[in-house]
């Protein structure tokens, strides 16, 4: 309870804080309203009214809910209008880009720590492109595959791996590198082979270090997909929401497909530390 | 098949050069092979573009980005004031500087603390770049709402790491403060805020490829008609990928350079630290 209250505390004054924003922001065109209508608004009539419209500056927190609702619940979920069918085809992107960024991140790691030219070779471009805002390319991609003849699922996985690509990468050599020399050198006087050394000491080793980059990485391949959804033509997936809803001034629409998004990122992020502390559990790492 | 060896020749070449270089494992040696690694990646690049007519469509040689490059330099410029001065720049100090602003507040209040920093985390990991329709409806197509974007998305990890930096002192040094009879505000200036420096340069670092990416993306969804998101965009439209690529280059020596002045800065301010010591 002691640690609830005071998170419950800050959500309930973002609650109210937002109420307050919606009000002084709707009224502007509440008034506009009613200036051309002829009438004065009362002030309790104005706050009302600032609370139902149907394109407000900023929703209502519960505007935004009844959308969500009506996305999640409300419809089949193979409707276009399903949020559900719009998160699957977004989180299909996100986790077929997650797989194959850590994957390849994994193995590079791998021969990074094996092969000193490798290491000298890759390592400094590795950290030197995480300066990079390589998700301003995601537009170029999606074009120039979709000139290819490539739609649909494979150009935006190839943006989320390229995005979760990195983290694995830089954490997973770090997580290989942090047996000590002592450790090695137990594993040399066992005549460990470097395939035995690699299995029974630095792997395990990694893990706390692949766990904490997958996921910053799994939250990164989320933004990826969603970004890589926005250029035009994209008819499916959270960020063609977002794009449609800008387009047409449907407010509550964007903030709805933002708290799926969001809803989302948590799950994954969630999922993955669940996947963490079972293995690290099982492994006798767990604090 | 005749395309492949010199390819195939090129790539070996430098590698076994590159083996034999890490061995010596200096510093000199370790930049060298760095380098060559790379200069090597944009001959591979160049020769299989012109090698197999690999149309500038899909990937442009580098020969041709540099061309655009030189091509285009005041084009390049104005997109680089919009979208990196004016956007990225002015969005990342306003946000940090708000994130320090409340971090110091909060840190009085050991309630707000526990309720602030685990939204604050929550929201960290979220994807805010998708927030960049709504404020750019709420602050116009302009500068303004690049750098309202960047706010948000800059404020959060900055929060944390500042709050983290901010408690990172023990019961001896605080002890020290107190048998000086040091005030609030004394012991926050010379113990404290000293002792946050090293968190809150971390979260500046992790926030300036944020900032770049926030400005440019927020640019999709609607911007005056110069900047470097604009300008992907309607380049990838036009299929002028040179231009595109171009402004890559630009975004990526943006980043870069921020980075590393923010290091430098880092190195200057947090030189007591244990890691940066030799």
């Amino acid at each position: 309870m002691s640690r609830a209250a005071p998170i419950l505390t800050v959500l309930l004054a973002i609650v109210v804080i937002w109420y307050l924003a919606a009000i002084g922001m709707n009224a502007q065109w509440a008034q506009d309203q009613a200036a051309r209508a002829g009438t004065e608004l009362s002030t309790q009539a104005l706050i009302a009214d600032t609370m139902t419209q149907d394109r407000p500056v900023l929703p209502t927190p519960h505007q935004v809910a009844v959308g969500l609702w009506d996305g999640l619940a409300g419809q089949a979920i193979t409707s276009k209008r399903s949020l559900v069918w719009h998160g699957w085809v977004t989180l299909a992107a996100t986790l077929a880009g997650f797989g194959i960024g850590s994957a390849a991140g994994i193995l590079l790691a791998i021969g990074i720590v094996h092969d000193r030219a490798m290491d000298q070779s890759v390592m400094p471009w590795a950290v030197a492109s995480q300066t990079v805002p390589i998700l301003a390319i995601a537009p170029m991609v999606i074009v120039v595959f979709a000139s290819a003849g490539v739609t649909g699922l494979l150009p935006k996985a190839i943006i989320s791996a390229w995005l979760s690509f990195f983290p694995v990468l830089v954490g997973m050599v770090k997580g290989l590198r942090t047996p000590d020399a002592m450790q090695l050198d137990l594993m040399r006087s066992w005549s460990a082979s470097r395939a035995q050394i690699f299995w029974r000491l630095r792997l395990p080793s990694a893990m706390p270090y692949l766990f904490a980059s997958l996921k910053v990485a799994i939250a990164a391949s989320l933004v990826g997909a969603i970004v890589g959804e926005l250029p035009a033509g994209a008819t499916s997936g959270l960020g063609a929401r977002l794009l449609s809803g800008s387009y047409y001034g449907q407010t509550i629409q964007i903030w709805s497909a933002l708290f799926t998004a969001a809803a989302l990122a948590a799950i994954l992020v969630a999922a993955v530390a669940l996947v963490e502390r079972i293995t690290l559990r099982r492994m006798g790492l767990a604090r | 098949m005749t395309n492949a060896v010199p390819i195939l020749a090129l790539w070996l070449g430098t590698w076994g050069l590159n083996a034999w270089l890490a061995r010596f494992d200096t510093r000199a040696t370790r930049f060298l092979v760095a380098l060559i690694f790379g200069l090597t990646m944009l001959i591979l690049w160049e020769m299989i573009v012109r090698l197999y007519d690999v149309p500038s469509v899909i990937l442009p040689a580098p020969s041709q980005i540099a061309d655009s490059i030189a091509d285009h330099p005041r084009l390049l410029w104005g997109d680089f004031v919009q979208t990196i001065l004016k956007g990225a720049l002015s969005g990342w100090i306003m946000g940090a500087g708000a994130a320090v602003i409340v971090a110091i507040l909060i840190d009085r209040s050991p309630f707000l603390q526990r309720g602030l920093l685990p939204v604050g985390n929550f929201v960290a990991a979220l994807p805010i770049v998708g927030i960049a329709p709504i404020l750019v409806m709420w602050f116009g197509f302009d500068w303004q709402s690049k750098a309202a974007v960047v706010v948000v998305m800059v404020f959060f990890p900055v929060l944390v790491n500042m709050i983290a930096g901010l408690a990172d002192t023990n019961a001896l040094q605080r002890d020290q403060m107190a048998t000086w009879s040091a005030g609030y505000w004394q012991s926050l200036l010379k113990l404290r805020l000293p002792a946050a420096m090293p968190f809150l340069f971390n979260g500046l670092k992790i926030t300036t490829t944020l900032a770049l990416i926030g400005a440019i993306v927020a640019e999709f969804f609607g911007s005056p008609t110069h900047g470097m998101g604009f300008r992907i965009s309607t380049a990838v439209g036009q299929l002028d990928l040179p231009l595109v690529w171009a402004e890559i280059v630009v975004a990526a020596i943006a980043g870069s350079l921020f980075y590393g002045i923010v290091a430098l800065v880092e190195r200057r301010v947090t030189f007591w630290h244990p890691s940066r010591r030799t």
